[in-house]
């Protein structure tokens, strides 16, 4: 999560596009939230601005610039992986740099090629 | 630098924000900070348990910024020793205080009715809490929570359990459950507040003034952090590792300390619970390394067959000393019982093994009979009866329960058995025998504690070396060593990465957040915030002159070499001119 928030030049947690949480207590261990790229991703879909695109190679890409902040892309998303900018009134969606997988030292997360 | 102190009076049921800049800037956050506000709030000569005593949470200006500045300070006058109170905790309570917009948060007052408080970024809400008060389990209050409230996966749950409520002197404060503000009964002090549970989260940014910098200055930390073989084996059996080779050198306390070294402690080693009971390990926000060993026990329903329950237990080497060698268990199941008994009443572990291990030698010895611990006879070894014991303390069932609740210092004062009674300043010892520095650290520390001084480091060296220290040199180093320690736990950085976070690597850190220092200016500060301590503690009724010294640690002999009273006596009056010149 950090790293994420990192990599656009901020410290903390606040807009990281990847988010872990337990599964309903320490006790029972965590869950990764992070966008799994959709083929055809629900987020996009219900964008009434088409601040979303497909991105190549997965995953989508958001034109700020048209974005009015609606929130229904979060909604949408069935899975939970996409965040919110308090500040910015956007979503934190994950743009599939791969800069957080050098800071997880026990291999949790990894990029890989898909065909 | 963050800068905003969120105060919160439960009496009134008020809370509003001030920006105390300077005040960081001069003090730096954690200890520091906490220390300073403590200064402010807490009025002279009051009872801890009163609501004019305030609690003061701090974090440092690295928290969120950098790896392994991952702990939160905790000030407020202690119930255990009726004076200075310093606790630190891990967990996500740093971040979330970060995270909400806070350097620290001050709550002052008491509720009439049970309460908790949900701070969520610039608002706070005091919540009903009587549904929760007198649960059983500190466990089912963080589950409950998590469900009532938002900010899942960064924000932090602390609460209490029982023992708070029942205000015993030692009981701790849970967050996350598995990591504590352990020592020195802020548990209790929540308890007189009537306050149960606090939830923080929040999700404010912060900005860098050079985000290059900071990427680079990161990542020299973050590898070096992955690189030290000390971490590696944090992470590999967690603190635990420490029982064999403390064993080894007959330094692990060992059924009140008429030992110290325990014939069974193989059994109860970190490498005998990584291999047989390892169930999970966790981290910290924030931190790498990832330190904190969860037990899996599998224990069976009495009267159903083939039907069991499976419960994660955290074990940490001071756990595994206190209510392990301490009260000679050595059968690793049932130790994990006890903690995870001492976990759900929310007690701090080391001072309740060490007031069994006072009370069984103190049945042994006829000052105290079936009478007074209501039918039990206490013996070693027996985790059973150990366990009704420590039902009984909390439940506060008798007079020798109150006082037993009360720590050793007191209940020792009542029933005899001063010279067993195994409390530095008030406080229970902690699970090193290493030689005269690690006592001395106990008695002179700001919190009594062996993260105080590190006594036990130096004594390490001299048994290493052969090489024995003037007393005039090994209070020098005690001093200094606390005296740096003040710049760690005001960054807040967990003392396990202090080989890393030198004054070079700090000064270089601090740089793309914006703020200079020298490596001269550093020292200064820590010693100008250990003298804020002290005098705190003077002003509280602390006199180094006054302090008992538990006649058992000159008895049962050290592997640094015996300890002698005329040394520590000599000492004590080192430190005294010492700390009075700072």
């Amino acid at each position: 999560m950090i790293a994420c928030n990192r990599r656009f030049g901020e410290a903390g947690v606040a807009k990281s596009s990847i988010h872990i949480k337990s599964a309903g207590g320490i006790e029972r261990g965590f869950i990764v939230l992070v966008c799994r790229a959709c083929v055809d991703p629900p987020c996009m879909k219900v964008c009434p601005t088409d601040a979303l695109s497909k991105r190549v190679g997965g995953g989508v890409i958001l034109n700020s610039s048209k974005c009015v902040g609606c929130k229904l892309c979060v909604n949408a998303c069935t899975i939970g992986a996409i965040f919110w900018d308090e500040e910015n009134e956007k979503p934190v969606i994950c743009v599939h740099c791969g800069y957080c997988v050098n800071y997880c030292p026990y291999n949790v997360i990894k990029m890989e090629e898909i065909s | 630098m963050p800068s905003k102190v969120l105060y919160i009076d439960l009496s009134r049921r008020r809370f509003w924000v001030e920006d105390r800049r300077k005040f960081f800037e001069e003090w730096i956050g954690g200890s520091g900070v906490a220390i300073k506000l403590l200064e402010e709030e807490c009025p002279k000569n009051v009872n801890p348990l009163e609501p004019e005593n305030p609690i003061i949470f701090a974090i440092g200006p690295f928290t969120s910024f950098y790896p392994i500045a991952s702990k939160t300070v905790a000030m407020f006058k202690s119930p255990l020793t009726g004076n200075l109170g310093e606790s630190h905790c891990g967990g996500r309570s740093a971040l979330a205080i970060r995270m909400a917009g806070y350097g620290a948060i001050v709550i002052k007052g008491a509720s009439e009715t049970p309460v908790y408080l949900a701070i969520h970024g610039e608002k706070t809400y005091f919540r009903e809490g009587s549904a929760i008060w007198n649960m059983a389990n500190s466990y089912t209050v963080g589950r409950i929570l998590r469900d009532r409230e938002p900010g899942a996966g960064a924000r932090t749950i602390m609460r209490i359990g029982r023992a708070g409520e029942k205000l015993i002197s030692y009981a701790c404060v849970v967050t996350e459950t598995y990591r504590h503000f352990g020592r020195l009964g802020l548990g209790a002090v929540f308890g007189g507040k009537k306050l149960k549970a606090i939830v923080i989260s929040g999700r404010k940014s912060l900005p860098l003034a050079d985000s290059k910098a900071y990427r680079e200055v990161y990542k020299e930390i973050f590898d070096a952090l992955l690189a030290s073989p000390s971490m590696k084996k944090y992470h590999e059996l967690g603190t635990s590792m420490n029982v064999n080779p403390l064993n080894e050198i007959k330094a692990l306390p060992t059924r009140n300390l008429k030992k110290a070294n325990f014939e069974e402690a193989e059994k109860i080693s970190g490498e005998a619970f990584a291999k047989d009971f390892l169930g999970k390990r966790l981290a910290c926000a924030h931190c790498p390394v990832s330190c904190i060993h969860l037990a899996a026990l599998r224990t069976p329903y009495d009267l159903e067959p083939y039907f069991y329950k499976t419960k994660m237990i955290c074990y940490d080497y001071e756990t595994i000393y206190a209510l392990g060698s301490m009260i000679g268990v050595s059968d690793p199941k049932e130790l994990l019982k006890l903690l995870d008994e001492v976990e759900a009443l929310g007690l701090d572990a080391i001072s309740t093994g060490v007031a069994l291990a006072w009370a069984t030698e103190a049945q042994e010895k006829g000052l105290i009979s079936t009478k007074e611990t209501n039918g039990l006879h206490l013996k070693w070894s027996e985790a059973e009866t150990y366990l009704k014991a420590i039902k009984l303390l909390v439940n506060q069932v008798n007079d020798f329960y109150k006082a037993l609740g009360k720590g050793v210092e007191y209940a020792s004062s009542i029933y005899g058995g001063k010279d067993f009674a195994l409390a530095f300043g008030g406080n229970e010892m902690p699970g090193y025998h290493t030689g005269l520095a690690a006592h001395l650290g106990f008695l002179i520390g700001s919190r009594h504690s062996h993260l105080d001084c590190a006594g036990y480091s130096i004594d390490q060296k001299i048994i290493a070396s052969r090489k024995k220290l003037t007393i005039e040199e090994l209070t020098e180093e005690l001093i200094n060593e606390e005296a740096w320690r003040q710049i760690l736990s005001s960054l807040v950085i967990c003392f396990f990465a202090r080989g890393i976070y030198k004054p070079e690597l700090i000064i270089k850190a601090f740089k793309p957040l914006g703020m200079e220092f020298t490596e001269d200016s550093l020292k200064a500060i820590g010693k100008k915030i250990l003298k804020a301590k002290y005098e705190f503690k003077v002003r509280e009724g602390f006199n180094l002159g006054e302090l008992r010294i538990p006649e058992r640690i000159l008895q049962t002999s050290a592997p640094a070499g015996e300890i002698s009273k005329e040394s520590i006596i000599k000492a004590l009056k080192l430190v005294e001119e010492k700390l009075t010149a700072l």
